[in-house]
This record gives structure tokens, sequence and C-alpha cells, in this order.
């Protein structure tokens, strides 16, 4: 069924959808909408949960642990403060290894203070052993938060998952979203059933004090997990393509397999850029977009076998890495390493600042005449 | 007497094989026989003694068998000393451990 | 420790219930306050428990990966969450239908007067369907004995040293409590284990958000010999720094009414860590309790039970 939804919408009616157990938020603009739109499904009867209007967004994360812990699966939304405010808590879900799903707003951190889209937010808890992703628009929202609990809950990942949108750009936006029916979805996500949880008849501890003689086997098994969900993200991609009919991969290419010059982007960014793609085509220069939908596990297979003939790369970063450098454009310049390709690392779109298609151009433009130079700030008024 | 037979090692981990995805708990502390922490160990007076079971009642461990006369565990009592404080009738006397 | 024991001839009589949950060989240091606090707890609360434990002396006590010592499952957790996590497991309960199981946060007072005291309070007043139990031991004992919002007048930490001894009073978490309106909380002391353990079993009956403050000395942060650890928690209710009372709806009523309290010196003299104080010092904590004891009688007289 095919409803006009907004990004926010869209994250609500996937957590309905994959029928979360417990659903633990504190409302921060511009996610306040999910928040509300989910207490009044709960409200209604339509969801079979518990919606605990936590005092925090602490709070929030640490019922969504409790819950998750217990055998219940569960969904939390913030952004930006909220999700800075979580982040004790965000390392701790990951290494507790519980796939929780969160619904991240991009969002500008302050101060002073904004609400308009940046990917900050997301970027700051990149090494917390969370599967994070970007959402082009609001059909993927929905059908990324289904996809997260099928892959977080594999039993070889058990990792939670953050499913990021754009602040406005998405979350407020209203695109056309395609409703599955909710058999089906009941057949590609079963319900929630880990081996090891809080059980009375089994009673253990969970995340006691340990040393430094088992510690470093954790991570190793973390890290394994990441690895190892790269399968599983193609895999289930695949199969929500076959049930769903819509497929997904870790990254999505855009008319790059005879591109000179190709933009990675993410984000609502790749909309735009597959417009300015077309528009550039038409003037007869070669440009390609390769989306990068997962930044963890980062799709290094996928970004070296798309970009490695390529005359010029351009990485389009919705945040920057102060005195360093964009952060995907760190990754995918150190992924590319031994490449004869020119790398341009190119800042845009900071605290909301509008993209336009007009600067997409101008970014291939200089890809064209200048040389490679890692920071390159578009849009900025000196 | 009958007691439930107690697990007397440690775990054995070899690596990331064989441990559960997160810190989860794979057996009790009971192996772990805290005998060692004592510097002084009470000893219960059995004539002396009444089975008013303030003792047992009164152990962090627990370290007392709830039996007539009470046993102290010599395997977990840690010599904290509260029941010889507590003990109503004195009778359970303060010892000198490894005399 | 099981309880298979031989038959006890009728003279011995158990005036709390004999089954151990916890096992022995954890952690705590001898004479704990703490570790008895939860033997008891757990006796009164039995096997369908899942405990919420944070940053604490438990977190540490119940013993490192792969151990666990308390008999039912444990959710250790970050050291602010006590509340909102145990408050997570009882929604998981509710909505897998385990409603004869009880969720727990078991936290120390740092965890619950200082830096959980928003979740606390959170969890408090959505009436979340949970028991938080506070064992106070009156300072950050795990960390090295800091001092807390809990920590009383006068007594020395390492972060209170004897020459700015801590000159605030100790925060009162049972009027916080009682103003969120919940339907049971209540002050316990392990020497009194009898009527800890009723409460506790009182509060496992009761549904919404129930509150156990639970009075637990520390041998090694209030400077004490092991063994007197049960003798300090019986002077801590006779002298009324710590007194026996339960707010139930709203309705105050106290335990133990001690005809002769004695002179709060008597409690201060035992322990070190209120050695370096002057006879004036000692006077105005006197004071101090003989005001708080006044005032919960008069809460008593104006909320208590009506008898006709």
């Amino acid at each position: 069924m095919k409803k006009v939804l907004t990004g926010n919408f869209a994250t609500a009616y996937g957590a309905k959808a994959a029928r979360v157990n417990v659903i633990a938020a504190y409302p921060i603009t511009p996610q306040t909408t999910i928040v509300e739109m989910l207490s009044e499904i709960v409200a209604d009867g339509e969801l079979d949960a518990s919606f605990v209007k936590v005092e925090s967004e602490h709070s929030a994360l640490a019922a969504c642990i409790g819950a998750q812990s217990a055998g219940s699966r569960t969904f939390t939304a913030t952004s930006a403060q909220g999700l800075a405010l979580m982040h004790e808590l965000i390392h701790w879900a990951a290494r507790a290894r519980l796939p929780i799903v969160l619904a991240n707003v991009n969002r500008a951190m302050g101060p002073g203070w904004s609400i308009w889209a940046d990917a900050t937010d997301s970027i700051a808890q990149r090494d917390t052993g969370w599967m994070q992703l970007y959402c082009e628009n609001n059909q993927e929202v929905y059908d990324t938060i289904l996809m997260s609990y099928k892959i977080g809950e594999h039993a070889d990942i058990l990792l939670p998952a953050l499913v990021n949108l754009d602040a406005f750009f998405l979350s407020h936006t209203s695109q056309v979203v395609d409703l599955y029916d909710q058999k089906t979805i009941d057949q590609f996500l079963p319900p929630y059933n880990p081996k090891i949880k809080l059980d009375v008849n089994h009673p253990r501890s969970f995340g006691a004090l340990t040393s430094p003689e088992h510690y470093y086997e954790f991570s190793y098994k973390i890290q394994n997990a990441q690895e190892k969900a790269k399968e599983i993200i193609r895999k289930v991609g695949k199969e929500f393509g076959e049930m769903f009919g819509r497929e997904y991969d870790l990254t999505e290419s855009y008319r790059c397999e005879d591109a000179e010059f190709i933009l990675v982007n993410y984000g609502t960014l790749a909309g735009t850029v597959k417009d300015a793609v077309d528009r550039m085509r038409e003037k007869g220069i070669a440009v390609g977009s390769l989306k990068i939908r997962y930044f963890r596990p980062f799709p290094s297979e996928e970004i070296q076998s798309v970009l490695k003939n390529v005359k010029a790369v351009g990485v389009i970063d919705r945040a920057i890495s102060y005195g360093h450098e964009g952060p995907f454009f760190t990754e995918v310049r150190s992924n590319l390493y031994g490449s004869k390709a020119s790398l341009y690392g190119f800042i845009a779109g900071l605290g909301g600042r509008d993209v336009s298609i007009m600067d997409i151009e101008s970014m291939v433009d200089y890809m064209k005449k200048e040389q490679p130079s890692h920071l390159i700030w578009i849009g900025v008024k000196k | 007497m009958a007691r439930k037979k107690r697990a007397d090692q440690p775990i054995v981990i070899k690596g990331a094989s064989d441990t559960p995805p997160m810190a989860a708990s794979m057996g009790s502390m009971e192996w772990n026989k805290t005998a060692s922490w004592r510097s002084i160990r009470p000893v219960i007076l059995e004539e002396k003694c009444k089975r008013c079971m303030i003792c047992w009642k009164f152990c962090p461990e627990p370290a007392i068998f709830p039996t007539d006369p009470p046993k102290i565990d010599y395997e977990y009592c840690k010599g904290c000393g509260i029941c010889i404080v507590e003990c109503p009738f004195d009778a359970i006397v303060s010892e000198k451990e490894g005399k | 420790m099981s309880s298979t024991t031989e038959s006890k001839p009728k003279k011995i009589k158990l005036t709390i219930p004999e089954e151990e949950i916890m096992n022995p060989g954890h952690l705590a240091c001898l004479g704990c306050g703490a570790s008895l606090a939860m033997r008891y707890v757990l006796k009164g609360l039995g096997k369908k428990t899942i405990l919420s434990i944070p940053a604490c002396c438990w977190a540490v006590i119940d013993g490192p990966f792969p151990y666990s010592a308390a008999g039912v499952p444990v959710h250790h957790c970050a050291f602010e969450t006590a509340a909102a996590t145990a408050c997570g497991v009882t929604h998981a309960l509710d909505q897998s239908g385990q409603d004869d199981v009880t969720s727990v946060a078991w936290a120390g007072d740092g965890g619950t007067f200082d830096i959980g005291l928003q979740a606390l309070s959170g969890a408090a007043e959505r009436g979340e369907n949970m028991i938080y139990i506070v064992y106070d031991n009156e300072a950050y004992m795990n960390t090295g004995i800091q001092r807390s919002s809990s920590t009383p007048h006068g007594a020395w930490t390492t972060t209170t040293p004897v020459k700015h001894y801590k000159k605030g009073l100790k925060k009162n978490i049972m009027e916080i409590m009682t103003a969120h309106g919940i339907p049971y909380c209540a002050t316990a002391n392990i020497g009194y284990p009898e009527d800890l353990i009723k409460k506790v079993k009182k509060a496992k009956e009761t549904k919404g958000f129930r509150f156990l403050h639970i009075y637990a000395p520390c041998p090694t942060g209030w400077k004490h010999p092991p063994d007197v650890t049960i003798k300090i928690s019986r002077l801590a209710t006779e002298t009324n720094v710590f007194p026996l009372f339960e707010v139930e709806d709203g309705i105050y009523k106290i335990n133990k009414k001690i005809k002769n309290p004695k002179p709060v010196s008597e409690y201060l003299k035992i322990q070190g860590r209120f050695r370096h104080l002057t006879e004036n010092v000692v006077q105005s904590i006197q004071k101090e309790v003989d005001q708080r004891w006044t005032r919960l009688q008069k809460m008593e007289q104006a909320f208590g039970e009506k008898t006709e």
C-alpha cells in the first residue's frame, strides 16, 4: 500500500512493521514526530508494545538495553545532542551484542543550536561497533529498519544498527512510501529469539568485570561479526529484493561503469548527486555516483572495485573531523591506497546548508581543473 | 552431612572460540575458596551453643550451616568475626588461623 | 550453600528463610554490610528475580567474568542507569508474559542519590512496575571511599579529608521518594533481618514502583573492625540515626519506636571515620538527628494510619 509519508513517519511505520516489543525514546527536534507517531500507534493498539516515556536519551538507550537483554526486540530514535548523550551506552549496546535499532535524524551539534542536517552526530559513533548506514529517501528508511533487525539478529552478527536520515530533508519531507503487507513482513522477519538472555531458569551475569585475560577476545569477536555482516547485508538485501521488489547492497553505483569522475556520497545528497550526474552526462561529462549506504561495516571491496580505474574521485562529506579532513574522505582514500586516481575531499552542507546541483557541478569542475586536495570547502562564505 | 557438590576448579577458557559473544557468565564463584582470606578463625563451642542460629543469620558469605549444632564452613569463612561478637552465649571463640 | 542438611530437632527455629540463593566465594570484604543485605534480599525475593546492578561494590562482589555469585540473573549496567535498565527489563518481562518474575534495580548510594537520581526519579514518576533497592554504605566505596550525597555530616572520606570533613547533611532520599507518590517505600537495616525480609516480601507483593533504602555498614570505608558491623547497624537505629519506617500509599508507619534512644556519640565513637570530630560537632549532629526524628514523628502523626 502506497502512502505519502515524511521520513519520521516512515521510521515509525518501519518500527511498527518490525513488531518491536519495547520502545523507549525521548523527544528531540527533528525526531519528535517519530516519537509522537509511535505513541499514537501504540495507544491505538495497532502495535502491541510497551512505549517507555523515559526522562532522557541516556535512559532511553539504557531501557532498550535492559529490555533487549531480557529478550525483547527494541527500538529507539534520537538526534544530535541526544545521540551524543547516549554515547556511553552506544558502546555498551554493541559490546553487549544487542541488536537494537536506533533511527538517528542527522542533525548538527551545538553550540550554536542547530536543528538542521549534518552527519557529525552519527560519525562520532563510528568506532563503537554499531553497524551504521545512511538513507537517501523515505522508502529506504522504512526498508532499512526492517532489514536492520534481520541482519542484526543473525546469530553470527548480534550487533545494533544506527539508521541515519537527514534532518528536515527526510525527516519532515513527504515522499511516497510503499508499505508492505504485514504477512510478508512477518515471513521475512520472524520474532526475536536470542539464545542467551536474562532468564531466571538459566541465571547468568552479563557484562561483569573482564580482565585483560578475556577482554581482547570480545573485541576480536565484535570485529569478526562486523566483517561477517558484509556477507549477511548482501544476502538480506537480495532476499528483500526478492520478497518486496527492492534490492539493497552496501553501496549503490550509478552510471559508474564508464565514468572518468566519480562522486562518493551519502545521505540525501545521494539523490541530488544522481540528478547532477544526469545533467552533466547530458553535457558529455563522464560522471558517476557511488552512494555509500553502510559506513560500518566499511564496504572496502565495493569501493575498490568501483573506483580503482577511475581518473578522479571526489568524496562529499557532510561532516568534518576538525584538525584533519572529512571522515568519509579519509576512509575512502585509505581504502584506495596504491590507486592512481586523483582524490578530492569536499566538505559541503554543514549545519543544514543546502547543497544544490550547481554546487555538485562545481565540484566536478574543480576536479577537472585543479590539483587533488584533501580539503575543499564548498559554499563557505569566507 | 549431605552437601551439594561444589565447583572446585576455575573455568579454563582457551580463547574466542569457547566464550559466548558477550561477557555472559559461565559458572558460579564457588570454586573461589575464600578460606585463604582468614587471619583468625571462629570456633563454635558445642557445649555452650544454645542453637539460637544467630551466627548463621548474620554471616555475610554465608559460611555457616544451620545444623544442630551450627557448623562453620571453613572452605569459605573469611574470619570477619561477626558471629563471635553476635553470639549471645559467648559460644564462639576466636583462634589464630594456621596455629 | 544449598540447604541439604540433616533434619533439625524441634528446638532449632530459623527466623528468616533457610534457602541460600547467593553462593559464598564472592569478593566482598570481611564483614561487608552490602553482602549481608543481598543475602537477605534474595531470601525475601526468591529465585524469580532479575537484578540490574550498576557500577558499585556489588558489580565487583559478584565476581569477574566468567563467574557470578548471586544465583539469579544479573544485568550489569552503566553507573547512572540502574533504574532505567531495570525498567527496560520490567517491560520485556511484561511483554513476554512473565509476571511472576520481579525486576530489581540493586544499586549503591552513589548510583542512587547522585548520578542515578535522574533515572530513579523518572522511573518512579512513571510508576514502573519494579523494585529499586539501594544498599547504603554512605560513600562511593567501590572506587575507594569518596563522598556521596549520602555521606553523613562529619564523616571522613578521601574527598572530604579530616580538614574538610563533610559539612552538609545526608540527602533524605526517603522524602524524595515519598514525594513521588509511589505505593511503597521503606527503610531497612541489616541489623534487623526479620524486618528487612518482611519488607522485601511486602515490596514483592505490591505492584508499581517500590523503593527500599537498606543501611549497610562498610568496615573498610567507615574504619571499624569487621566484627562490629551488626553492632553498628543496630546502634544506627537505636540512636535514631537510621529509623525504621515505611510509607505505604502515603501513610507513614514507624516500625521501631526506640523508648530511650542512645546518644549519637555512642554510634560515632566506634567508627574511625568520625574520630576527628570535636564535642561541638557531635552536639550539632545530635541536634540534626533529633530534628529529623521529630520531623519523621510529625509526618507519622499527620499522615499515619488513623485508628478511630
